[in-house]
């Protein structure tokens, strides 16, 4: 009996919050009472390894069910058996304490299910994990004298792309083998790696760095612009690396890095096996469960269910693959056991490999695969966010090669389309730059699931299963009942309908009911929540957020309200002539813009023109305001936030705003005996400044930045964005667009008021007064000279 | 040759199809066979010469006041309170004769050797009169002498060091107004009463009060129990004016009241065609009103409005008179009946009625929805005297395209209230109670209103208060020819044509209902019996 052979082990496992992971812990928990588990685990950046079992593994829904069965003493029998250690299979000593180590070592059985399964990592990090973590694992036991029962759990595609039948063999003793030194291979990753960092600093690269970073963010400020130009570099490196890793793998004959890597690991395992007892189990594809923990469990996203989702959505019509083509897949829950079975049947001298897999003695073709899943389809259709059902298309096949082609023609021109709609002079939250950015990634996605499917597609070996096979006739009857393995009992067409679509498509999250969305959508959402009265501050940009003008219009109008109209006219084409080497300036250094631009304010009157701000605040500012914006301004001083304008205008200018607002920080200009000089007194507010000035505001209020809530327009504010909790994009431009549906930011598309005046040019309305303007001034505040009513009786008169 | 009187006339088949104004253009609306037309009297003949009658006005005041120049005596404090450009509707062509009659008080102020003077535009929580619009009420002369020096101004109801608080009356209403008014030795209040409900104490209990004083009658209560708020014997909102204008006399403040009325001469050439009667249309009118239809279907509605808000009507003078504010008024609200009084026989299940371009708050704005409602259902619902034109329980149709279009610097918190309160719910009690005292009391509609030209913050609930007596009347409204959106935050239904509309508000009348236009403007004001 597997529980009675298990019963007083102690069994570590590493890979414990991965998929297969998972079900191991639970399916030993549950089904063998009297081990214990030890489980080595990474530890999270800001979490502990204890809170990782507790958050990732343990409120799974896989332990659903013994939960169920154990009620209140379920977290008491967990503490009980299982332990948790802190430690990483993919670097040398595996970040054990000494403790720890002696108590993962002290163990009876090792199942080593820790795996980089991603199939396109870059070529070091698949080295370092699937190569080298048994390895580590290994040199761990040897070095504390310990001998466990080391299961190593790889995959049946170790065999490469090839056709024909696959025996439980090592490698080394097949026809095919290859004679690879996993060394050189270690030290070749590695010295790729270097390399290619070496390339990505060359001053051409880093040249093309920065100019892509400031294609994608626009002039957002030295800081952000380096931090994007270093994560553009490492991002190369990487891709460069994914790419040498397929390169390595497919010029070896595997499809990909993971079955490379893993490869080589057993190869690795062999050679350095020493006294430790080991045992290799290969699973296929493994999928949803057939039975345990419950039918159609599943962890995460697999292989082929993105397809799958693609196809019920009407994006992807074309499947990569051959209708008489099998797929090899497996349950988790016949993995489990088996790796249980083996466990449990003890070590032996030689080492063996049992493969699980299902191909052999019963295949699945991929015409019962895609016709079950459009017929499922056909009876469940996804429904479109407008709640129209998506036609189910007919399911074409093609060579994995043909679909990719069409893929990257597609790609390439999503590619040049982004940039064209970049370059456009758009702004908002239009649904054509967020669905051209969504489609694109999509695409990119099942452009990269075809690319990796296509490989095990084009694979057409039979995985033999004899060794496993006996293993499973030699259980007693009721092992076999509970620990079940044996891939004959699957019926492939009840089990995708029945079982795994049904999983798929409640964790793809699409929709299978027309009824239209309920409850708050996700703007309204982040709405509720950016009006929280636990929010601290909201900081607002000005131009383009709450009016729709900028400095040049305010310039216009002040400085043509007391012209007359010839003098208007040739200001207005002075202006226009102006303005393309304006734009120009600004788009280069907006800091350098300002200063240059501000300079004419030179000679202006202090006092008139403080005068004239006050009117422009209903001619200009209110003309072009956007009202949702001034309403939420108040909505945030309604809610008990302090509100605060930050804004490269000039201060004079906005000061009819200051009501608004509980303080404004803006440009200011430096004035001598009553007239402005044109000379700013301190660095203006303007991308990674007016963050900056934000940061420094906050600090010295007391407030905090992770409450805070701040509102602009541009890509250049983004560091002001980036800097509180709350960022949201008004009227975004399109990079900006992107950027905040990506990262789920609250976007407001706000509009001046329908109907109000449309001024062509910024120009103020001639001023009419007819007395001295200078002493306009006067006037305004002071209690002037009376005007005798004898004015009047004498100009009756005449 | 005297004015014709109104009418009401029955439609039958040689009818021609009868004019609705429609906003910033017009309809032509075949009506039922039996409907009625209630149209207004023709433009009643104006005094021959206006500055005698002035003259003559303030030299044989009413009541118990002396002529105005034994009141003028030196180092006295003289104010001159005027009426704002809600008045009258449309602007009067130059000159205003609020200019003429300030001209005239300012001679008589001159001669005696009067220097402390001020000219107050009584804007109560209207928004502040521009300089081009100051100038056009009272005249570039008076504007040039006083503007500049600050002694013509806007009322402020947002300044508290410039009001004062004259005290309560027996019924618990506050009385605040100007302190300059208040301390003035004599204060003299320029009217123009376009209709029955403008003037009397209302001018300076109203005009020159801050919302402290107004939120006493200008409330969802005293709305409907005005009934209506045209006829000043049947309104609560006057009952309550005049005890607070009476409190002001007692406290000492000296109104010299002057009231004028004008006849409803309200359409210069060439739209003379707005004025005729339709069976009456020459081939010249019919040109007109079929070129001018065209035009205005073809031109932008910003277009349209630039078109319609230069229109300065040629108003006829038809009385002044001058002194204490009862006596005058009394005399006032006869010449306003004679020029708007048309008898109608009974009520009527439908009323129609085609919405203008202009309402008292939309002068050099835009009619945004809350005006549009506002004007139907508080102004032209209530042009009446005795009983409501349309039964309990009827329905009005209205023509206006209601677009959701609000003048940003002259409307702000109408904009929030379309968009925050009615959202919520269109019940004018459930939004005072739940809504008032916020937006009254809003530091940036203070700001705006008393340095911007924005309406008081509290105005648009004013506005839907004076709709309540209609919302309360009516089984339904109808808004044909209304933007959908904007309708339907309102509570409304829209129809596209007036067939349909007919159509719909049989739903609420029954078949066959009556159905009575009321063919304003020229103005007109329903004496039901």
């Amino acid at each position: 009996m597997i529980a009675d052979a298990l019963a007083a082990k102690r069994i570590a496992i590493t890979g414990a919050t991965g998929f297969l992971g998972t079900a191991l812990v639970e399916r030993l928990l549950r089904s063998v009472p009297d081990c214990e588990l030890v489980l080595l685990v990474r530890p999270g950046r800001r979490t502990d390894v204890n809170r990782r079992v507790q958050r990732e593994i343990l409120r799974n829904d896989a332990f659903e069910r013994p939960r169920d069965a154990w009620g209140e003493e379920f977290d008491e029998i967990c503490s009980r058996r299982i332990t948790a250690v802190s430690g990483d299979v993919s670097v040398d000593g595996l970040g054990l304490s000494p403790g720890d180590l002696e108590l993962l070592c002290g163990c009876d059985v090792i199942i080593h299910a820790a795996a980089t399964v991603s199939f396109d990592s870059p070529l070091d990090a698949s080295i370092e994990t699937n190569l080298l973590g048994p390895n580590r694992l290994l040199e761990a036991c040897q070095s504390q004298g310990a001998t466990p029962h080391f299961i190593a759990v790889s995959t049946c595609y170790v065999a490469g792309n090839r056709r024909g039948s696959a025996a439980e063999v090592f490698l080394a003793d097949t026809p095919f083998s290859m004679d690879v030194d996993w060394r050189a291979e270690v030290s070749a990753a590695r010295r790729t790696r270097a390399d290619l960092d070496a390339a990505s600093r060359t001053p051409e690269r880093l040249r093309r760095f920065h100019r892509d970073a400031r294609d994608e963010l626009g002039p957002a400020g030295l800081p952000l612009l380096a931090a994007k130009t270093e994560q553009l570099r490492r991002d190369w490196v990487d891709s460069e690396m994914v790419t040498a890793g397929r390169s390595r793998a497919t010029s070896l004959g595997w499809p990909d890095v993971y079955t490379y890597s893993k490869a080589l690991g057993e190869q690795a395992l062999m050679e350095l096996q020493g006294d430790v007892p080991i045992s290799i189990v290969r699973p296929s594809i493994i999928e949803s469960a057939f039975a345990e923990p419950s039918p159609g469990w599943i962890r995460g996203f697999r292989m082929a269910e993105p397809l799958f989702v693609s196809f019920a959505k009407g994006e992807l019509d074309t499947f990569p693959g051959y209708p008489e083509g099998i797929i090899d897949v497996i349950p988790v829950d016949m993995v489990a056991a088996a790796i249980i079975a083996v466990a449990a049947r003890g070590p032996v001298p030689e080492p063996e490999v049992f493969q699980v897999a299902s191909g052999a003695v019963n295949p699945l073709r991929f015409k019962v695969l895609t016709e079950t899943t459009m017929q499922w389809f056909q009876d469940h259709p996804v429904y479109d966010a407008k709640g129209h059902p998506t036609a189910s298309t007919q399911w074409n096949y093609a060579g994995a090669s043909g679909l990719e082609e069409q893929l990257d023609r597609a790609m390439s021109l999503f590619n040049t389309a982004e940039k064209v709609v970049h370059r456009l002079p758009m702004r908002g939250r239009n649904d054509f730059t967020i669905r051209l950015a969504q489609r694109r990634a999509g695409l990119e996605q099942i452009r990269d699931y075809v690319l990796l499917y296509g490989a095990y597609g084009k694979c057409e070996a039979l995985y033999e299963i004899d060794r496993t096979t006996e293993l499973w006739e030699s259980l007693p009857e009721a092992d076999r009942e509970r620990f079940s393995f044996d891939p004959r009992v699957i019926d492939w067409a009840t089990y995708i309908a029945d079982v795994h679509l049904p999983t798929v498509i409640a964790q793809a999250r699409v929709k299978t009911t027309p009824q239209p969305r309920t409850g708050p959508s996700r703007n309204e959402r982040l709405r509720t929540a950016v009006l929280d009265p636990a929010r601290h501050f909201a900081a607002f940009d000005l131009e383009n957020t709450l009016i729709a003008s900028n400095v040049v219009e305010t310039y216009a109008w002040l400085a043509t309200r007391r012209l007359d109209t010839p003098q208007r006219v040739r200001f207005a084409l002075r202006t226009l002539a102006e303005t393309p080497g304006l734009w120009r300036r600004d788009r280069r250094d907006r800091t350098d813009f300002l200063r240059y631009f501000y300079r004419r304010y030179r000679g202006a009157p202090v006092g008139q023109l403080d005068a004239d701000a006050a009117e422009m605040l209903s001619h200009l500012f209110l003309t072009k305001a956007f009202p949702a914006g001034l309403r939420r301004v108040r909505d945030h001083r309604a809610a008990g936030h302090r509100t605060v304008l930050i804004t490269g205008a000039l201060e004079l200018a906005v000061q009819p705003l200051a009501p608004l607002f509980d303080h404004i920080i803006a440009a200011r200009i430096d004035s001598r005996e009553g007239r402005y000089t044109g000379e700013m007194i301190d660095v203006p507010p303007t991308g990674e400044v007016r963050a900056q000035m934000m940061v420094d505001w906050a600090a010295a209020e007391g407030l905090d930045l992770a409450q805070g809530v701040a509102y602009a327009d541009a890509a250049s504010d983004m560091p002001m964005l980036e800097a509180v909790g709350y960022p949201v994009a008004v009227n975004p431009e399109t990079r900006l667009v992107t950027i905040a549906d990506k990262r789920g930011w609250l976007c407001e598309n706000w509009e001046r008021s329908p109907g109000g005046p449309r001024p062509l040019l910024p120009i103020a309305p001639p001023f009419r007064v007819r007395a001295n303007t200078d002493r306009l001034d006067r006037t305004h505040r002071s209690r002037r000279a009376r005007a005798t009513v004898g004015d009047i009786a004498e100009g009756s008169r005449r | 040759m005297t004015a014709r009187k109104g009418l009401v006339l029955e439609v039958d088949r040689t009818t021609p199809p009868i004019l609705f104004h429609h906003g910033e253009g017009l309809r032509l609306e075949k009506l039922p066979i039996g409907s009625r037309v209630v149209y207004p009297n023709e433009p009643l003949d104006p005094v021959r010469d206006p500055e005698r009658a002035i003259a003559e006005a303030l030299a044989n005041p009413l009541g118990d006041r002396d002529p105005l120049a034994s009141y003028m005596q030196p180092g006295m404090k003289l104010t001159i309170a005027f009426d704002d450009l809600s008045l009258p509707l449309p602007p009067m062509a130059a000159p205003d004769i609020r200019g003429r009659i300030i001209e005239q008080v300012l001679d008589m102020a001159a001669s005696a050797g009067v220097d402390d003077v001020e000219l107050i535009a009584a804007l109560a929580l209207h928004r502040r009169m521009t300089e081009a619009e100051l100038r056009h009420a009272v005249g570039d002369r008076v504007y040039d002498a006083f503007a500049p020096h600050g002694q013509l101004y806007n009322f402020d109801a947002e300044d508290p060091d410039e009001l004062t608080h004259l005290g309560t009356t027996d019924a618990g209403e506050e009385v605040v107004i100007s302190k300059r008014a208040a301390e003035s030795d004599l204060l003299v209040y320029v009217n123009i009463n376009l209709v029955s409900m403008d003037g009397g104490h209302k001018s300076v209990a109203t005009g020159l009060s801050p919302y402290t004083a107004l939120r006493h009658h200008h409330n969802v209560h005293t709305m409907l129990h005005s009934t209506s708020f045209m006829d000043p014997e049947s309104s609560e909102l006057h009952t309550r004016n005049w005890r607070q204008g009476r409190l002001l006399a007692e406290a000492g403040v000296k109104v010299f009241q002057i009231e004028t009325t004008l006849n409803n001469n309200e359409f210069p050439s060439p739209y003379d065609f707005l004025k005729r009667r339709e069976w009456e249309m020459t081939p010249r009118d019919r040109m007109m009103l079929m070129g001018t239809k065209t035009a205005l279907d073809l031109m932008s509605r910003r277009q349209a409005r630039r078109i319609f808000q230069g229109i300065r009507a040629p108003y006829g003078l038809t009385s002044v008179q001058a002194g204490e504010v009862e006596a005058v008024h009394r005399q006032t609200l006869t010449h306003v009946y004679r020029q708007h009084l048309v008898r109608v026989e009974g009520q009527t299940d439908v009323l129609t009625m085609g919405l203008p371009y202009i309402c008292p708050y939309n002068v050099n704005s835009i009619m945004n929805p809350i005006l549009v409602a506002c004007l139907g259902l508080g102004y032209f619902f209530n042009l009446y005297r005795g009983r409501p034109l349309v039964r309990h329980g009827g329905v009005v149709i209205m023509t206006h395209p209601t677009p959701w279009e609000f003048h940003p610097v002259h409307h702000p918190s109408y904009i929030d209230f379309f968009e925050e309160v009615l959202a919520d719910t269109t019940d004018p009690a459930v939004i005072e109670h739940r809504y008032e005292k916020r937006y009254a009391e809003d530091e940036w509609y203070r700001h705006l209103y008393r340095t911007s030209y924005a309406y008081h913050g509290v105005h648009p609930f004013y506005m839907w208060y004076w709709c309540a007596h209609a919302l309360e009347h009516l089984g339904g409204v109808i808004i044909v020819g209304g933007d959908k959106a904007a309708t339907q935050r309102m509570g409304f239904r829209s129809a596209s044509t007036m067939n349909d509309a007919l159509e719909m508000a049989t739903d609420v009348v029954g078949r066959d209902p009556s159905i009575t236009h009321f063919h304003n403007p020229p103005m007109l004001m329903a004496d039901v019996v």
